[in-house]
């Protein structure tokens, strides 16, 4: 049991390319941090940083209080599950979990208990002599979850462990994942780049891109008060709309007179789909409305998203290519049910004050309402 | 398809078997003539069936040796055909694997210089060098000796790269799983890569030991004592301009004897040794 | 060319790669270096003293008619070697691609010479083809070919082609094979359904997919032709008669065994080298594009 501390980490490639450029958090004994990010963003440089397998070019990476970087993998007390699982293809499953225990000279009874007990929580007793290849893609996970349990570490390290199995699985090892974390209360750092996964696993979300953080906190703190607008758009499915305004235009648009202060020039205006409504009825009070033309319907079944091109294109066309942001111009609605009007249909969408965002013009803040 | 059916199919199989017959029938006439009396071969009175000399004539080959002509044992001969084939299939095993690992698994100063340098070697066979380096094995003493036969055969970069090819397959996950699970670089190598290597080791050793047991000139010119021959160079000896001389069941038995150990290696060993032809000539 | 993650040590790769190059370089480098050294040195008579002559080797070498003879020979042997045992080791590969009964089989007994010696190979057709006892020369014989190889420089010449292809067709057969079956179904099934006949469809879908394989096969015989005739030359006609069969690397060994001209030797080793550099490079090209076709 431990906590895990970051200070100031850095790592820049021989190459001169700065992979983390400055990066401060802390993981509470216990806790769960999910590193997410899109792909290229150092989530996983940094989790292998946190490993030992790559080094640290500045900065402190502490694990229960004692500064690791110079120490190795195997001395950091730490346990890794893969992405491809990284079996030993010629052990077998027994031996695979009880390879590192062997290395570590601890006495074979300790040994076969601790596999033991590591395969009936992972519920692969029967497959305990058998060799990965004999396995199932979930089965394989099962053991490099059990590799990493029996050594009973101080950390987990997750390296996108479950991309490679099938939507179903990936819900159900996701969950089974969480269950057991809860119930070993071993700190766990776990990285990858499904936001939904980050949300329904994260005791504390770390959401990087480019090499820096751009928000720690609760999950659901993040994805009610984005920092950024990249956190915006890219922790909830489908992402927040974002539209620049000009500070005649944000008098317009928001009702009664629209009295915001600090709201600056060029400031961008965030709206979740879900929190749009399609009425007849007039803007509320200090919220937002858009003119949609209806582009696009699709129907998941217990809702709808409506795909609509806002009147005021030419102005939104300037908003920061984001990865997950909407394309300029457009606007998703959220409608519950299967209820939805019909593709060329004229709409208004309106969202209330106390539901919209409000970013700085470059993305980077947020400016509470 | 369709067409595979009938007449197509009868072609096929006769084609073959002229094929099989076509390879074969030189074996065949040298195990028959080890089966007969010299005095009739010697004459071309010789049969296309086998005689009844059979036990006598390998016997005579294995043990004593021809009358006239080398009067070595070839039971000695392929000991030390054997001896050499082995050396040269291991030897290049253990030390290319080890370059390989090192290539491969680490970094340092003139990596890639030793790589080219080991490369090149793949350029020249032993044949276009060949007073050179039998000066420098007699400088060395080695003539007339095992090491002398099996070392400057080793030196050639193909089962090194036949390694480092496969190396560079190894996902970078399973030395990170090693080393978090506690192994250094000898326990990673032992528990992982050498058990992982083992169908390219013996895929490998297949062709090497072929490679090996069917050198000529080196043995030739390396070897001067008679009980150092091989039996590849035993056999050379054993013919002489003037036909009445030569012992042709002996000889032909010899022949016979000295395919046997790789004929039989590719026959068992049949995938393996396809595998391993394919690979190292890539 | 580099894994991601490796092992940091200083002192361990070198103890790992050190066997090796020690061997490459006692073995390889050093004689290699030696012959080239060696080229450019005359010794005189009685071995007492060697003077740096420059190309003097080369140009006497180049100017012996028996060299020049020489190398047309090894390439027209290597010519002949090669076309006879591809064509046939195709013709047996295409037939042994088909699905028929037992084909395993027909495999098997195709492969097993490539385990055959050259000398050996040398051996088994010089007793076949012996004027005065073998069992085809007494066919030739009554076929009314005065069949004397002894003798007869184009005869000699024609059996050690004969063995020496005999020997490559397993290898030709082998490869062949591989590159058969590297050709996927659909291709062939494609072909059938626009209306390719089986003959047509060889020539214009199989015969094309296979000239990766067909060129690299043509370099390896080539090679093979120089270097692994040597056995079967030695024990079919040492050279003879009338170095009707000394190729070039049979030449460097009589003209430095028997002849003692070192200078000579060393020579013709390091116009060798070159040739199969020029080869090995020409192979390196095409199996490049063996890998992408």
């Amino acid at each position: 049991m431990a906590n895990v501390t970051l200070r100031n980490v850095r790592k820049t490639y021989p190459g001169g390319v700065d992979a983390i450029k400055g990066i401060n958090f802390e993981v509470a004994d216990g806790q769960f941090c999910v590193l997410v990010g899109p792909s290229g963003c150092g989530k996983s440089t940094l989790l292998r940083m946190v490993a030992g397998l790559e080094t640290i070019t500045s900065g402190e990476i502490d694990i229960g209080g004692r500064v690791v970087n110079q120490i190795e993998p195997a001395d950091r007390d730490i346990a890794m599950v893969f992405q491809n699982y990284a079996l030993y293809p010629h052990m077998s499953v027994y031996n695979n979990m009880a390879y590192g225990l062997r290395n570590r000279g601890m006495a074979k009874p300790e040994i076969d208990k601790r596999v033991r007990e590591a395969a009936q929580i992972l519920e692969i007793v029967p497959m305990l002599d058998r060799k990965p290849r004999q396995l199932s893609g979930g089965q394989r996970q099962r053991v490099a979850m059990g590799r990493a349990i029996v050594r009973q570490p101080k950390v987990f390290l997750f390296d996108e462990p479950l991309s490679n199995l099938d939507a179903k699985l990936r819900i159900a090892m996701r969950v089974e994942i969480r269950k057991l974390q809860r119930r070993l209360k071993t700190t766990s750092i776990y990285v990858t780049h499904d936001q939904l996964e980050a949300m329904t696993l994260a005791d504390i979300l770390v959401v990087m891109n480019g090499g820096i953080v751009e928000q720690i906190g609760n999950p659901l703190d993040i994805y009610q008060k984005p920092a950024t607008t990249f956190v915006a758009s890219f922790i909830g499915a489908p992402p927040m709309n974002l539209t620049p305004l000009n500070a005649a235009e944000f008098a317009s648009r928001v009702g009664n007179g629209g009295t915001l202060p600090g709201a600056p020039s060029g400031a961008i205006l965030g709206v979740r789909p879900e929190d749009l409504t399609i009425t007849s009825e007039a803007t509320p009070a200090g919220g937002v409305g858009y003119d949609l033309t209806v582009e696009a319907i699709e129907r998941v079944g217990a809702e709808t998203f409506v795909y609509g091109a806002h009147a005021h294109q030419a102005e939104t066309a300037a908003v920061s290519a984001n990865p997950g942001e909407l394309p300029p111009g457009e606007i998703i609605v959220r409608v519950p049910g299967q209820a939805a009007p019909a593709i060329g249909q004229r709409i208004k969408a309106t969202a209330p004050l106390d539901k919209l965002h409000l970013f700085a013009a470059d993305g980077r803040s947020r400016i509470d309402l | 398809m369709v067409e595979n059916e009938g007449i197509r199919r009868y072609v096929a199989h006769a084609i073959l078997w002229i094929g099989i017959a076509v390879v074969a029938f030189p074996v065949y006439l040298a195990f028959v003539a080890s089966t007969q009396d010299n005095a009739l071969i010697a004459n071309g009175q010789m049969s296309l069936l086998p005689g009844g000399h059979f036990l006598e004539t390998y016997y005579r080959t294995i043990f004593v040796g021809t009358s006239g002509t080398t009067r070595e044992p070839v039971g000695m001969m392929l000991f030390n055909s054997f001896i050499m084939a082995m050396s040269i299939a291991l030897g290049k095993i253990a030390i290319s694997i080890l370059s390989a690992y090192a290539i491969v698994f680490f970094r340092f100063p003139f990596r890639m210089t030793v790589f080219w340098i080991i490369f090149i070697t793949l350029m020249l066979p032993v044949e276009v060098r060949i007073y050179p380096t039998y000066k420098i094995a007699a400088d060395l003493s080695l003539l007339d000796s095992y090491s002398g036969l099996a070392l400057p055969l080793i030196a050639s970069a193909t089962a090194t790269l036949l390694f480092r090819q496969f190396f560079m397959t190894v996902p970078d996950e399973l030395l990170e799983a090693s080393r978090i699970d506690g192994a250094g670089p000898f326990r990673f190598f032992k528990d992982t890569l050498l058990p992982l290597s083992r169908t390219n080791m013996a895929a490998l050793f297949v062709i090497l030991f072929i490679y090996g047991w069917n050198q000529y000139l080196w043995p030739l010119l390396i070897t001067t004592r008679d009980d150092m021959q091989t039996i590849q160079v035993g056999i050379r000896k054993m013919i002489v301009t003037s036909d009445a001389l030569t012992e042709w069941p002996i000889v032909m038995a010899t022949a016979i004897l000295a395919m046997l150990p790789p004929v039989f290696v590719v026959i068992v060993m049949q995938k393996l040794f396809v595998r391993g032809l394919v690979e190292t000539e890539k | 060319m580099q894994k991601q993650s490796v092992f940091t040590s200083r002192w361990l790769p070198f103890a790992l790669i050190a066997p090796q190059l020690a061997v490459v370089l006692v073995f390889f480098y050093w004689p290699a270096a030696q012959a080239v050294l060696q080229s450019f040195l005359l010794q005189d008579a009685f071995g007492l003293s060697t003077t740096f002559v420059w190309f003097e080797n080369y140009k006497e070498l180049l100017s012996e008619p028996g060299y020049f003879a020489s190398i047309v020979r090894t390439f027209v042997f290597a010519f002949a070697i090669a076309i006879s045992s591809l064509s046939l080791a195709l013709l047996f590969a295409v037939m042994a691609d088909k699905p028929l009964r037992g084909v395993g089989i027909y495999r098997t007994l195709l492969i097993w010479p490539y385990a055959v010696a050259p000398p050996v190979a040398g051996v088994l057709w010089v007793f076949m083809l012996n004027p005065s006892l073998g069992v085809l020369a007494r066919g030739l014989r009554e076929l009314g070919v005065d069949w004397n190889p002894l003798l007869d420089g184009n005869q000699a010449a024609a059996l050690v082609i004969l063995a020496s292809a005999w020997k490559q067709i397993s290898y030709n057969f082998l490869f062949f094979l591989a590159g058969l079956q590297s050709i996927p179904k659909s291709v062939h099934e494609a072909a059938a359904i626009d209306g390719a006949r089986p003959m047509r469809r060889f020539w214009t879908v199989t015969f094309p997919l296979l000239t990766p394989t067909i060129f690299f096969l043509i370099v390896v015989n080539i090679v093979y032709a120089f270097f692994d005739t040597f056995g079967v030359i030695d024990t079919m006609t040492r050279g003879g008669p009338a170095k009707a069969t000394e190729t070039l690397v049979y030449k460097v060994y009589t003209d430095g065994l028997l002849g003692g001209n070192l200078g000579s030797s060393a020579a013709q080793s390091v116009i060798l080298m070159g040739i199969v550099i020029v080869l090995t490079a020409i192979q390196f090209r095409f199996v490049e594009r063996k890998v992408t076709y």
